[in-house]
């Protein structure tokens, strides 16, 4: 086989009946060295390490929210064309976060919580995850524009340039208010799911907008409290490394208090029901407590915890299970006001 | 110049390992697709 045509299919160049000792690393792209010294593939990935690339646990609360939306929306859509639009929803997250893993490869290497990532690991080429993830964006809005329907089709591809270049690529590196702003892309999902279904946008989906979207600071400003270290290392202004602990947990308790309100919304807008106002209240309650432990967490003199940012861990896990629970209770209240 | 070094047998048998599951992973995945597409354009046409 011509060592060029191998090399531009690295996927086929194995498959040849070459006795195990021909595989010459030179067939397969660039090298690096193994474990044992010696040069292997940059590719020896499995699938496992593709699977890792789309963030599969930041895509589960995307696609669960992008649900609620196509869920709670006016309207039927086919089933077939709602798993479509969910499969597209999904793939366009994982495309993001593709993309974000390769343009925050060099990041990822210094913070204890992300260099066993494929890339910085040495185990998928930066290239490759690249080409991996502008494929799979492309795909998702293609399929969504022709099998659902076109603004679908656009918001979805609003929130993957946003995600890609407002927040990675502009916002990450330059401003302690990069999750602030950049939390708007992961607010789109319900927007995206919606409008599959009525082929609009509304003030209730921008409402569900706005929740994820207040909610998305508290919920990443607790992370950065516990991965402070690991963000000053590689960095990235976080707010805890730009204006401290104290300050970061003042801004925490801050958005808490606009978000739990406004998750009142939807029922005071008379679009849900009984269900969802007392989930609502349940779980802001619970959410405020969270965040006032956070707030009065042992500190020294600098505001640096003293009990290893354990309120914070607790408050950063919370969050992710109080949106869950609140796009579940929504979801719930419309099954039973529409009788079921 | 000198000869690229060259994977030990272990080393060699795990690459082909995990290129078949990367191959398999392609196979479903786009049998998979095509199993969506047909559904896609039967409910499209359904509703013409």
């Amino acid at each position: 086989m011509d060592t060029n045509v191998a090399a531009g299919l690295p996927l086929l160049a194995g498959a040849a009946a070459n006795p195990v000792s021909d595989i010459s690393p030179s067939l397969h792209g660039p090298d690096r060295v193994s474990s044992s010294g010696r040069s292997v593939p940059y590719h020896d990935s499995d699938v496992r390490d593709w699977i890792a690339l789309l963030k599969p646990r930041v895509m589960s609360l995307v696609v669960f929210s992008g649900l609620v939306g196509l869920l709670v929306a006016p309207g039927h859509l086919h089933p077939v064309l709602a798993f479509t639009a969910v499969l597209c929803i999904a793939i366009a997250a994982g495309a993001c976060g593709a993309i974000n893993m390769w343009y925050d490869r060099d990041i990822d290497a210094i913070m204890r919580r992300t260099r066993d990532r494929p890339i910085p690991a040495g185990r998928i080429e930066p290239g490759a995850a690249l080409g991996y993830g502008i494929t799979l964006a492309i795909g998702s809005v293609l399929v969504m524009g022709l099998a659902v329907n076109a603004v679908a089709a656009g918001v979805l591809a609003s929130s993957i340039g946003f995600y890609v270049f407002v927040y990675t690529m502009w916002l990450k590196r330059r401003t302690p208010q990069n999750i602030v702003i950049g939390g708007a892309a992961g607010a789109f999902p319900p927007v995206i799911g919606w409008a599959a279904v009525t082929g609009s946008v509304s003030l209730i989906p921008i409402v569900l907008f706005a929740i994820i979207f207040i909610w998305t600071p508290p919920h990443f400003w607790s992370l950065a409290l516990f991965a402070n270290d690991d963000y000053r290392r590689a960095k990235v202004p976080m707010l805890p490394v730009v204006a401290g602990a104290r300050e970061t947990r003042r801004q925490i308790v801050l958005y808490s208090l606009v978000l739990v309100p406004l998750t009142m919304v939807p029922w005071l807008l008379g679009f849900s029901g009984p269900v969802y106002a007392v989930a609502a209240a349940v779980l802001g309650l619970g959410f405020l407590v969270s965040v006032w432990r956070v707030a009065t967490d042992r500190q020294d003199a600098t505001g640096v915890s003293l009990t290893n940012d354990a309120p914070a861990r607790a408050a950063f896990k919370f969050s992710i299970i109080y949106l869950f629970v609140l796009f579940a209770a929504l979801a719930i209240d419309q099954f039973v006001g529409r009788g079921g | 110049m000198a000869d690229p070094p060259r994977m030990t047998d272990a080393e060699a048998a795990e690459f082909r390992r995990r290129q078949k599951g990367r191959n398999i992973a392609m196979l479903l995945v786009l049998l998979g697709l095509s199993a969506l597409f047909f559904a896609i354009t039967i409910v499209k046409l359904m509703h013409r």
